[in-house]
């Protein structure tokens, strides 16, 4: 699976009723960007490695985090992980994320299933941890 | 090879820079060669095990042969004897004697082979399953490095477009304002809908003559007037 495929297959593609729109950023590791449509400040960085799909959103910075109840907020996260659909919430360097990881033999419609699914979960994330940021 | 434990120092040692790798190249090829490594020696061992097992099948052949022999031989020596001919009998016997012991190093080789083939398995068994748990632990150090990479390709990414990542709050908000909106938008256009069925079925009836089209009359209002004062 490359990432051109995906984005080529994506721009073209309306699903459960939402457009997408994909943009490569180009590094050492090719990323994928869809921007969902309604969910345009929430953007999946999809990227591909030899045997799983990565899809990635950005949820908050530790900046945001209101510093006294940060161990709170890392508790109900980690007993939110299960109740939440496909997706999981990790944290790459300083940014808490929320995350899907699929087989590389997905098909597209699963791909963009995850997607949508990642959004929805992104913003009832934030909707529910907001008394946890600044 | 703790390949958890080892990305969990790297990852909260935090003092690398972007784009250094959490895991030596090095360390990781020389990961990737013992892999390949163990599927070579599975394959070796499965082409011993191959002619191992052909050998088993063949011994086996010999030692059934052999058994049928004896008892054909058997046969004859007893027959000779129940004619009296003890000369022919014993030159049987020793037939016999030669044939088990034949027997006896088939059947040898035979549960050699089978030993073998036991040992061959457990062998294979083994590798595969070492190769399994390597090919996971190299998993996560790639998948570690890939994120990295990515995390990397896109915050450039945004510091070359000049834009950064929005505060999750305001994200939040104007994701919502923006549901809102369009279901406030749907709900409209579902109001104009239904006003507009209402409308058109209402000037149906009126054509029909089901409903009563003409407008309220002074001569109406003033009989309903009437009516409520007797």
């Amino acid at each position: 699976m490359q990432s051109q495929d995906l984005s080529l297959h994506f721009s073209n593609l309306t699903f459960e009723g939402y457009g997408f729109e994909c943009q490569i950023i180009q590094g050492e590791v090719d990323v994928l960007q869809v921007v969902v449509e309604g969910f345009e400040e929430l953007p999946v960085y999809l990227s591909i490695t030899e045997n799983q799909i990565l899809c990635i959103s950005y949820l908050w910075n530790e900046s945001e985090v209101d510093q006294e109840k940060r161990a709170e907020m890392l508790d109900v996260m980690l007993e939110m992980n299960i109740p939440m659909p496909l997706s999981s919430f990790s944290r790459i360097q300083d940014q808490y994320v929320i995350f899907g990881a699929l087989s590389t033999h997905s098909s597209f419609d699963d791909i963009a299933h995850e997607i949508i699914t990642l959004c929805e979960n992104a913003v009832e994330a934030i909707a529910a941890m907001t008394d946890f940021l600044n | 090879m703790k390949v958890l434990s080892k990305l969990m120092t790297a990852i909260r040692g935090g003092a690398r820079e972007a784009g250094e790798a959490i895991v030596d190249a090095n360390a990781v090829r020389i990961f990737e060669q013992e892999i390949v490594d163990s599927k070579n020696h599975i394959k070796k061992a499965k082409d011993s095990l191959t002619s191992v097992m052909a050998e088993k099948m063949q011994a086996a052949r010999k030692v059934d042969a052999i058994k049928n022999d004896i008892a054909a031989n058997e046969g004859y020596a007893e027959k000779a004897l129940a004619k009296g001919d003890e000369a022919l009998a014993l030159e049987v016997a020793q037939k016999i004697a030669q044939l088990e012991s034949e027997l006896v190093d088939h059947q040898g080789v035979h549960d050699n082979c089978a030993v073998h083939i036991e040992k061959l398995k457990g062998q294979i068994q083994a590798a595969e399953r070492q190769i399994v748990e390597n090919e996971r632990q190299l998993n996560m150090i790639k998948t570690t490095e890939s994120v990295h990479k990515a995390t990397a390709a896109i915050s450039d990414n945004f510091a070359q477009s000049g834009s950064k990542l929005v505060n999750a709050k305001e994200s939040l908000e104007r994701i919502k304002k923006r549901q809102e909106m369009r279901e406030d938008k749907l709900k409209a256009a579902e109001e104009l809908n239904s006003e507009n069925f209402d409308k058109s079925l209402n000037d149906k009836l009126k054509d029909a003559g089901i409903v009563d089209s003409s407008s309220p009359s002074a001569n109406a209002v003033l009989e309903r007037l009437k009516n409520k004062q007797s």
